[in-house]
């Protein structure tokens, strides 16, 4: 059973230092509550996996939690480069980041597999691309039916999944809607277990029969932050916030730039809501 | 070039063209969005658009600014999650146009979006594969649309992201790759086309007011030109209307202009909170 609990206590007692954690988010609910708490926590050499890091994982990589990235594609949509995550690959700083990378075929299927207890995914992929060359981990095998060529990748099982969804009722049954990524696979893909955080806890999550739930028994801990995913945005709950996708470039563009934001909107505020409410003053002073 | 229509326009509207009508397409985002939904609210309402990250059937009324706007789940016929777009849709063999972007291709359209320079050492780290692998090798046939310009068509790619016709001839066959691969480049220059025996990209199509020489100097490679060379019809005032109409709607739900010119390079101009964005490295997704 999912307890629900305040997200620093659930990241505290389930994210290890060394872990491979995955906090999944496809434009939509992407947990950014959740990735400042492991950073204001100050998580080391995490192995962090998602299909399409973004803002987050560049604040995590420029803090110094990553040791390695597994991902198919980073970048900040619509706007440009990830400039933290640029500088770790390009130049080392503030450390050496390992990267691991995939198309989002092979990344989707790996969470499937992993979410299915196999050790392996199977897929029709990569085939003419140079990314077999500089990743040992995607091999081919012959079907043993066919004995059509297929590409084998191993299953992601990350140790923490983390993800971010609309509403969970008191049991800590949760229910996520609109565009959902690998969410579900990547939570039930978790050895250790998911940390969902939702926008809010409801009596009845009046559920049609078909929809996304995924059972409290299933995850690890529930957490209530509203606003969760901001910048990004929760269906039915607040927009995605474009305007900061774009004032981050400019931010992440100097190392002391993102050390000073840093400092100041993260490792300086208590919790999440503590972030909004000084990212709301520094907003007025740049306006 | 022909006064009040802009490269970009003329080369939205050659790309939106050659989307036929009920084609199921598979969507990359920037300029192949803003293409496949030109065609969508003009010639081709019956148009499946797929986006890799679950819409199935979108009818977006403004363009996505990044792949997972819910503007796209909230008009889609449904909304599935990301392994079964790739693992059904795709792979199921059910997508008859991939419509991608590129940072770079060769004579073969071979696509790299992966890194300038070498891959342990890289000048540029661009965002990576994301879907265009598979999109690239099983969409039924590929569409790829970018600016022309010497760093964006060069003569041997740093690395092959996805696959376009490889060494040219038959090789896509000989790897057991099952989409025929990509059948058009259209650029703000003019339409590419591959050789039908040895798929090497030649100029078939120039847009109006440009010069053969003017499309060479924008290739890194000694550009073969058709002999049959024609020359692109310019935007009708009712597509262009629509097309204008599209970007404006899209400007305004966004507070800033669409992703609609991805570049090889990262953006080197200020960015203001009220400024434009530009173009994304291989401007695809997120």
């Amino acid at each position: 059973m999912a307890k629900i609990t305040p997200l620093r206590e659930a990241v505290a007692s389930l994210v290890r230092d060394g872990d491979t954690v995955a906090l999944e988010g496809f434009t939509h609910l992407i947990p950014h509550a959740a990735g400042h708490e492991i950073i204001r926590q100050g998580r080391r050499d995490l192995t962090l996996v998602r299909m399409t890091p973004d803002l987050i994982y560049d604040q995590m990589i420029g803090m110094g939690c990553a040791a390695k990235m597994v991902f198919s594609w980073g970048g900040n949509p619509g706007v440009g480069s990830l400039h933290r995550f640029r500088d770790a690959v390009e130049q080392g700083w503030p450390r050496d980041l390992a990267i691991e990378e995939h198309s989002h075929a092979g990344m989707a299927n790996a969470y499937v597999a992993g979410a299915s207890g196999l050790p392996l995914a199977l897929l029709r992929g990569y085939t003419g691309s140079d990314l077999p060359k500089v990743n040992p981990n995607i091999r081919f095998i012959d079907c043993p039916f066919s004995g059509e060529r297929l590409a084998a990748i191993p299953s992601v099982r990350p140790d923490v999944t983390v993800i971010h969804a609309q509403k969970a009722d008191r049991r800590g049954n949760v229910l996520l809607w609109g565009i959902l990524g690998v969410q579900k696979e990547a939570a039930l893909a978790a050895r250790r277990g998911a940390i969902v955080t939702v926008e809010e806890v409801v009596e009845d999550l009046q559920a049609p029969p078909n929809a996304c739930v995924l059972p409290g028994w299933a995850l690890a801990a529930v957490c209530p932050v509203p606003g969760g995913a901001y910048p990004s945005y929760a269906q039915g709950y607040y927009e995605r916030d474009n305007r900061f996708y774009i004032a981050w470039d400019r931010v992440a563009r100097s190392r002391e730039a993102f050390r000073d934001w840093m400092r100041r909107h993260v490792l300086d505020t208590d919790d999440f809501a503590g972030f909004r409410r000084v990212l709301a003053e520094s907003m007025r002073e740049a306006a | 070039m022909t006064p009040g229509v802009t490269a970009t326009e003329i080369m939205t509207v050659a790309a939106s063209r050659l989307l036929k009508d009920g084609t199921v397409c598979f969507v990359g985002i920037g300029l192949p969005s803003a293409a496949a939904n030109l065609a969508r609210l003009t010639h081709a309402p019956e148009v499946v658009l797929i986006y890799e990250s679950g819409p199935i059937g979108a009818k977006p009324a403004v363009l996505p600014l990044s792949i997972g706007d819910g503007e796209l789940a909230l008009t889609a016929d449904t909304v599935v999650g990301t392994p079964e777009i790739f693992r059904y849709w795709l792979q199921g063999g059910r997508i008859d146009v991939g419509f991608l972007g590129a940072a770079q291709i060769d004579r073969f359209a071979n696509i790299n979006t992966t890194v300038i320079g070498s891959y342990d050492e890289p000048s540029v780290r661009l965002p990576g594969a994301g879907g265009a692998p598979e999109i690239a090798s099983q969409a039924k046939e590929v569409f790829i649309v970018l600016k022309q310009s010497p760093k964006a068509f060069v003569a041997t790619l740093p690395f092959v992201t996805s696959a376009g016709h490889l060494d040219g001839g038959d090789a896509r066959a000989r790897a057991g790759i099952p989409g025929a691969g990509p059948t058009a480049v259209i650029t703000d220059l003019g339409i590419l086309t591959p050789d039908p025996v040895s798929r090497e990209l030649a100029l078939t199509g120039i847009h109006p007011g440009v010069t053969v020489e003017q499309v060479k100097r924008a290739t890194g490679w000694d550009l073969k030109i058709s002999p049959d060379l024609t020359t692109t019809d310019l935007p009708d005032a009712a597509t262009l209307a629509a097309l204008r109409d599209l970007q404006a709607r899209t400007a305004a739900a966004h507070g800033t202009a669409p992703d609609s010119t991805p570049g090889t390079t990262p953006i080197t101009t200020p960015i203001t909170t009220q400024g434009r964005a530009g173009g994304g490295a291989s401007g695809r997704e997120g």
